[in-house]
Formats: C-alpha cells, structure tokens, sequence
C-alpha cells in the first residue's frame, strides 16, 4: 500500500489529471509556492482543489475547474496554509515530513486515469483504512429557509462545520435548492447503488406543499411544511456525508463547499429524464420477478429475510408513531377548548375562593395545552421522521440486494451465452466455414473474459454489500438509540413541567373554604 | 386509599368481580352512624350491573341492624322517581339518579381487539387486554361511585332518610322488580319530559319577590349551561388522553419486537399514562358531571316553586272572582290559603336546601381537585423516574 504512494507514478499520471501545470515538478513547485505567498490568486492554484477535493471516483473530469474559478480557488488557497500542518495525521503510512503536502495527491495519482472497478475498489477501500485515523467530525446545518425570486422558490443554507482535513475550509456556507439536493442524490444513486452501496434516498418531493410555498400562501401548514422538509434535508445531508466512501464523491465536495451548482434539471417529475426513471423502476420491477437466483451464501439469505422484516416492523412503528402524533394534537385541542370552558365556569361561580381556583384551573390547563403541543412538535421531529428516513432506508438497502441478484443473473446469462457459442462452434467446426470459425472463437474468447469480469463484479458487490450491511446495522443502532434518548428526555421535560404546574395550583384548590 | 380490587376477567362473557372498599367523590356523608350505607361489591354480567347495598343501622324502623340486599340500577331509578313525585317533597332537591352503567366504550374497544387479533404480537395483544380490563374497571369504579353517592345523599338527608319507599329499597329482601312495574304504570316518564322542556321557561318567566331566590335563580341558570358545557369538553380531554395512552402500548410493543431496547420502563411509563388518563377522568370528569347533574336538580326544586307560586297567583285571581260574583268564596278562600302555605314551605325549604347545596358543592370541588392535583403530581413523578431510569440503561449500554 505504501508503495503505491511513492510519488514514481506521479510522473506519468501526474500529467493527465494537473494538465493545468505547466510542467511535473511545477506541481511540487505550485504546491510550495501557495504555501508561502498570500496572494490569493496566481496561475498555480488549480492544483489545490484537485488536492482539496480528493478525485478518488472515476470520473474525475467532472470537476468543474471551469465554474467560479476565482472564487473557489480564492477560498482554498487562503485556507491551505491553515490546514495543511493537520493533514498530517490522516497519512498513517508516515511519509515524509518534506513531501507531506503533497502525499495526498500522491495518495491519489496511482488511481488516476485507470478505470476498471478493481482498481476504484482498491482506491476506495485504501481511502477508508487511510482515514480511520481521522475521525468524522463535520456538523451540518440546513436552515434559514429563504424565498426568492418571483415564484418564490425556497433556498437553504448548508451551514458546514468541520475540523477535517479533507475540507478545504473549517466553517463554509452555501445557498442550495431542493432540486440540487435531488441532483446530487440521482447522481450518487447512479453511480453507487448499482455497485453495492447503500446510498441515502433524498427527501420527497411534495407537489402540494411546494406549490402552497411557491404561491406565498403564509398559513401554518406552508411554514409546518417548509421546516418538514428543512429537517429532512439536514438528516439527508448528515446521513450522506457519514459514509466515508460518499463523503469523498467530488459532486457531494462539490454540492458543501461551492457556491454555484449547475441546476440539476433531470430531477424534475414530469421531465423526460423522470418519465424515463419511472419506466425504468417498472421493468425493474418486472425483471425481479422473474429472475430466481441461486443463493449459495445463507448469510445473503439471512440478511434478505433480516430486512424483510425489519421493514414490516418499522412500517408499522411508524405508522403507530404518525397516530400518536395525531391523537397529542387532538388532545391539546381538547385541552384548550376545556381550559377555555373552565374560566367560563370560574367566572360563573359565585363563591369567590372556588371561582379563583376555577380560573386558576383553567391556566393550568391553558399551559398544559402548550406542552402537549411541544410534546407533539417532539413525537414528529424526533421520532416519526427518523422512522420514515429509516423506512425509506430500508429500500434503499434492498434495492442494493436486488442490484446484487441483477450482476448475477448478468454472469449467469453471459455464461449461458458463452455455452450456446461453444456448441454452435463445435458444430462449425465440421462444416467447412474457415471465417465463420474464427469469428466465432473470436467471440468465445470475448465472452470467456466477461463471463470472468462478470464473475468478478459479483463478488465485488457481494464484498461490498457486506460491509455496507454491517456499517448501516451499526450506524441504525446508534441512530436509534441517540434519537431515542433525545425523545425520552423530552418527555422527562414534559413531566417535569407538569409536575410544576400541579404542585403550583394545590394550594389553590386547598385555599378553597 | 385507592379501590382494592380482586377481578377475573373471562373473554366474550364479561364476568367480573369487584370489590371495593374505597370511599369515593361522595362528600363528608355517611358520617351520621345512625344509618351508614356502602356498596362494598359489585357483580357485572354482559351489561347487567348487579350492586350489594350494604347498611348498618342503630334505627329501631329497621328490622335488622346489619343487611346487604343486591339491587339492579333499575331499582334506583325507581327509587328516584318515586322520591320525584312525592307531592312533600316538592321543597327539597332530590339527589340526581345515577346514569346507567355505560360499558360501550370498552366492549367497542374489545370488539376492535378482538378482529385485530390476527395483526398484533402476542405481547402487544395481552397488553392490550390488561388496557382492556383495566377500562372495564375504571367503567365499573365510576358506576359503583355513583350509585354509592345517590344512596348517602339520601341516608344523610333528615327528610329523606326516612322515606318508607328508602326503607323498602334498603331492606326488601325480595326482588323489587314487581314494585317497580307497578311504579312505571302509575307515573309514566312522558309526563316528566314534558314538564322538564318547560321548567326553563317558567323559573324565567317568574315574578321574583325575594333577592335571595332571584339571586339563585340567576346564578343557576347561568351555571348550568356553563358547568353542561364544560362537563362535555372535559370527557372530550381525558378521551383523547385515553387514545394516547393507548397508542404508547401499540408503540411499546413494536419497540420491543424491534429489541431496540429494553422496553420494560417503556412499558410501565404507558401503564402509568393510562392511570393518568382514568384518574383526570374520575376526579374531574365525574365531578363535573355530578354536578351538572345536581344543578338540574337545583334547577327542578326552583322550577316546583315557580309552579307553586304561579298556582298561587292564580288561586288569588279564583278568589277575586269568585268575590265578585259572590259564589264559592270560602272554597275559593281556602284554596288561596293552601297555595299559600304550600309557597311558603316551598321557599322555606328551598332557601335551606339551595344554601346547604351550595356548600356541599364547595366542598365536593375542592376535595377532587385536591386530589386530582395530587394524582397528577404523582404519576407525574412515577413517569418521570421511570424515564430517566430508561434514558440511564440505554446510555449505560
């Protein structure tokens, strides 16, 4: 592993990737440069975002080096002098201190312009173990929702915090839409699940609620709906950037730190890419019918069945949550309406120390209305949102599976295909077609070699799948257990106070002679 | 002291046991030991109420000094209703009847277990049961309550207590269902409809010459919407605290089929949410509705003196007729003489009674919502240990 860092390679492959620098041994030079001088822009600097934002994926050119030149390099080049004494302890393998700066690049170059799914699997494996040094620490914060332009379209700000080093800058902010959450997640999904990786579904879209928030209408249930969906996209973005493998996809960098996205037109429902996806799920859908897969590992099984269930029992936790949320805010109706009739009474009455207990009654009840309702805010917020996320989750997790049975049948077909030429050549072999033979040799060998590669991609995403499985069943159990606490403490809140208003109204009740 | 109760509960045919030994809502009655009454146990079949009046006696009018009898809650609506039309007792408020035992809710709830079987975990479907009889109880205690309550306000009264028609339902060792038979033929209950729709009009429509009466009648007219009102809004609140306290044992129950953790607190914390929930209802609820209750009571003795007083100014009216035309006059006399009379009792008793239940009601008020404050607090407390108890076990694990 650690040769694979000696920066060697960096001469050939160093060129096709830092086309921007002038020569090879500019890039040691560029480096040290915008180290020492403070000026923030100079020719060099497109070689500290490429270092910024690790290019460990396979498409590399789509780094928009082109967007925003100034500013994006601006803020890197400011920042790397801060940083870059930190990066040294995610370099477990100890390079030297004089090539510190660049080893991550150097980390980075053996991957670069090879594109078989070995060579990123190694990457990306090597990129976890090397990380394990530093540990995820980002808080993202999706808020202060903001209309703008004439159809009111609501923008977030992603508020980053950060101390790792990956980052090109401890603290950045940016303006994002819903649909850039939704291009960046059909971008990971098409790049990810097919292979074996859980990625995190974006929060729905909501053809109703946008149009009420779009139109300017002010009511409660448009702000109730635009902090739903704040919430949920806090939670996307947290969930996303925890998996150390998406954290270092270039579009995810890029969707934290830069400040322009090209608009991600694609993900609008009723647009031909849309009609396009939902065509695609349907044969999906089809297609998994009807392949019956051989299943030779129980631990696939198992799990298939684990999940199976899992779904069931989460499906219905949360609908059992979504009615208690209903039923609190039906009792805080009723429990103000009762409050409301109770100073009635008080008012009525004609015996002066029962009518001030009535009215003080009634404030008693007025305030426990307000708890209920905060208690219905947490019941949502904390709890039923976090069992939908995980609902939707969960089929995220089994379309990887499904993905998993796809790469099989694809082997098992390829085989199938390679068998039928075998005959069909053998039997050409006693006709007397000399052209015909070879072509067909010619395609068995092909054949031979993608019924290897097809036998290689299944394994990789059966390896795959079973670190993604074990990482997602930990990070479940923490999450839940975290959410819960949180929701269990807001109802020892709730006790609380009503402890206190109780034992505030007693001696009212008892003053009464 | 809370009810101890011994209770099997058998599926389909709901046969319970209850046995009580709790005082309930009634208000420092049953101190006078001359004539002590209690429930002391109940017998429920399907809907059927069976109630074991218990009395213990020093009166020489008794035959025995210690008897139970089992009466049904028919018996005391007869019992009522012939205190009702009793003509002397027009000037006294006659303690409102006890509603019928009212077991809907949770036969609903049963039949919904019941089709729901199939769908829940054997734990979620036994706690659900547990939810289930602990409702019938609560049901049963409420019932019990009520009927105890109607029975003391009687042996407390001076007047009432010695009603001979109290007497027989106390003592009467056979069934009282011929007695009662023979009740509903002579009284009929279209008559007392057709008076109450029109009592409102009459008590308002009065001429009042005493402050005092006018001052009642205000007040009570005015208090029984409002306490009709919120007796109405209250049972809406503890219903829907009910339904939230369910939906925690459904919650519950998942969450341990998960094995998310260890869901024992979680468990106990519905149980206690569901006492909450019966206790706000027992003690505000029921309080409430009592005097709702009472208030029509009031409302009905005003209403027979408004009567009285009306047929006195017609029996004035007689009498200058008959003076004028000089025909009947004595008769015409003494019947003005008899309306009068019977006002003046009717004022007389009703300032005594209107001013005790004004105190009797002060006092029940601040009894229930002592307790229900202290309630409250407590399985406030109980909840709040029970969570934090649960918050240390996960963060421990």
């Amino acid at each position: 592993m650690a040769a694979e860092m000696e920066p060697p390679p960096l001469g050939d492959a160093g060129q096709t990737d830092f086309r921007e620098i002038e020569d090879g041994e500019g890039f040691f030079v560029s480096t040290v440069t915008t180290l020492e001088s403070p000026e923030p822009s100079s020719p060099d600097p497109p070689s500290m975002p490429a270092e910024g934002i690790s290019t460990n994926g396979p498409k590399q050119e789509d780094i928009s080096l082109d967007d925003d030149p100034e500013d994006l390099f601006a803020e890197a080049t400011e920042e790397v002098s801060l940083d870059s004494p930190e990066r040294e302890p995610i370099l477990s393998d100890g390079p030297s201190p004089a090539i510190t700066p660049v080893t991550p690049t150097a980390m980075l170059t053996p991957r670069m312009g090879l594109g078989t799914a070995e060579m990123f699997e190694r990457s990306l494996d090597e990129i976890e173990e090397d990380d394990s040094g530093d540990t995820f620490d980002m808080h993202i914060a999706v808020s202060d929702p903001e209309k703008v332009g004439t159809f009111n379209t609501v923008l977030m700000y992603s508020y980053i915090k950060t101390s790792m080093t990956i980052f090109s800058k401890n603290e950045t902010t940016v303006r994002r839409r819903f649909s850039d959450f939704l291009g960046l997640h059909s971008k990971l999904a098409s790049r990810y699940l097919h292979i074996g990786y859980i990625v995190p579904p974006a929060p729905e879209k909501s053809i109703v609620g946008m149009t009420k928030v779009k139109v300017g209408k002010e009511d409660l249930s448009s702000a109730e709906f635009v902090e739903k969906r704040r919430s949920a996209l806090e939670r996307y973005l947290m969930r996303t950037v925890k998996h150390p493998i998406l954290l270092k996809d270039p579009d995810v960098m890029m969707f934290l730190e830069s400040s322009e996205l090209p608009r991600a037109v694609s993900t609008q429902a009723l647009s031909g890419a849309g009609i396009l996806r939902m065509v695609n799920k349907a044969a999906d859908a089809v297609n998994k019918m009807t392949i019956k897969m051989n299943e030779s590992d129980a631990w696939f099984e198992e799990k298939h069945q684990q999940f199976e269930n899992l779904d069931l029992q989460l499906r219905k936790l949360h609908a059992s949550v979504e009615c208690l949320v209903c039923h609190r805010k039906e009792l805080s109706v009723n429990t103000a309406s009762f409050a409301k009739s109770a100073a009635m009474l008080g008012n009525s009455e004609d015996h002066t120390a029962l009518s001030r207990a009535l009215s003080q009654l009634a404030e008693v009840e007025e305030k426990i209305d307000q708890l209920h309702q905060d208690q219905a805010y947490a019941d949502f917020y904390l709890f039923s949102e976090l069992l939908g996320d995980y609902v939707r989750l969960i089929t995220a997790v089994k379309g990887v599976f499904d993905h998993r049975m796809k790469t099989w049948s694809k082997w098992q077909d390829t085989q199938l295909l390679l068998q039928k030429k075998r005959e069909a050549e053998s039997k050409l072999q006693f006709a007397n077609k000399p052209d015909k033979l070879q072509q067909a040799q010619d395609e068995i060998k092909e054949l031979e070699g993608k019924v290897q590669q097809g036998e290689k991609d299944f394994e990789l995403i059966s390896k795959t799948i079973r670190k993604e499985v074990s990482r997602f069943e930990k990070e479940r159990v923490k999450d839940f257990k975290v959410v819960i606490i949180k929701y269990l403490e807001s109802l020892v809140q709730t006790q609380q106070q009503l402890i206190k208003y109780w034992e505030a109204f007693l001696p009212e009740a008892k003053a009464i002679a | 002291m809370g009810p101890r109760s011994r209770h099997t509960a058998q599926e389909g045919d709901t046969l319970c046991l209850l046995e009580i030994n709790a005082r309930s809502v009634s208000v420092d009655l049953n101190n006078d030991a001359s004539l002590l009454i209690d429930i002391p146990d109940a017998l429920c079949e399907r809907d059927k109420v069976k109630f074991t009046v218990h009395t213990k006696t020093t009166l020489s009018s008794f035959q025995k000094p210690d008897f139970s009898v089992p009466r049904q809650h028919e018996d005391f609506i007869w019992l009522h209703d012939a205190l009702v039309e009793t003509e002397d007792y027009a000037g006294l408020i006659i303690p409102p009847a006890p509603p019928k035992p009212d077991f809907e809710s949770p036969r609903e709830k049963m039949h919904k277990l019941g089709e729901g079987e199939a769908t829940m975990t054997k734990e979620e479907y036994t706690k659900m049961k547990q939810e289930l009889e602990a409702e019938y109880l609560a049901v049963f205690k409420k019932t019990v309550q009520v009927h105890e309550v109607f029975l003391q306000r009687l042996s407390s009264h001076p007047i009432l207590s010695k009603d001979r028609n109290f007497q027989i339902f106390l003592e009467y060792d056979q069934d009282l269902s011929v007695r009662r038979k023979n009740a509903k033929e002579t009284f009929g209950s279209f008559f007392k409809n057709m008076v109450k729709s029109a009592d409102e009009v009459i008590i308002s429509g009065i001429k009042e010459v005493d402050d005092f009466f006018e001052q009642e009648k205000t007040f009570l007219l005015d208090y029984s919407s409002k306490i009709k009102d919120s007796t109405a809004r209250a049972e809406k609140m503890t219903r829907s605290h009910k339904n939230v306290a369910d939906d925690y044992i459904h919650i519950s129950a998942t969450l341990n089929s998960l094995s998310v953790d260890d869901n024992t607190a979680l468990k106990k914390f519905t149980n206690v949410e569901g006492r909450v929930a019966s206790d706000e209802e027992l003690k505000l609820t029921e309080l409430l509705r009592y005097y709702m209750l009472d208030i029509q009571a009031a409302k009905d003795l005003l209403y027979r003196r408004a009567r009285a007083l009306a047929d006195y100014e017609n029996s004035n009216k007689a009498l200058d007729k008959a003076r004028l035309k000089s025909k009947d006059i004595t008769q015409a006399e003494e019947h003005q003489q008899q309306c009068l009379q019977k006002f003046d009792k009717l004022s007389e008793s009703g300032k005594r009674e209107l001013t005790s239940f004004k105190g009797r009601r002060v006092v029940a008020f601040r009894k229930n919502l002592i307790e229900m404050a202290e309630l409250e607090i407590k399985h406030a407390k109980n909840n709040m240990a029970l969570l934090q108890g649960c918050i240390e076990l996960l963060k421990s694990n």
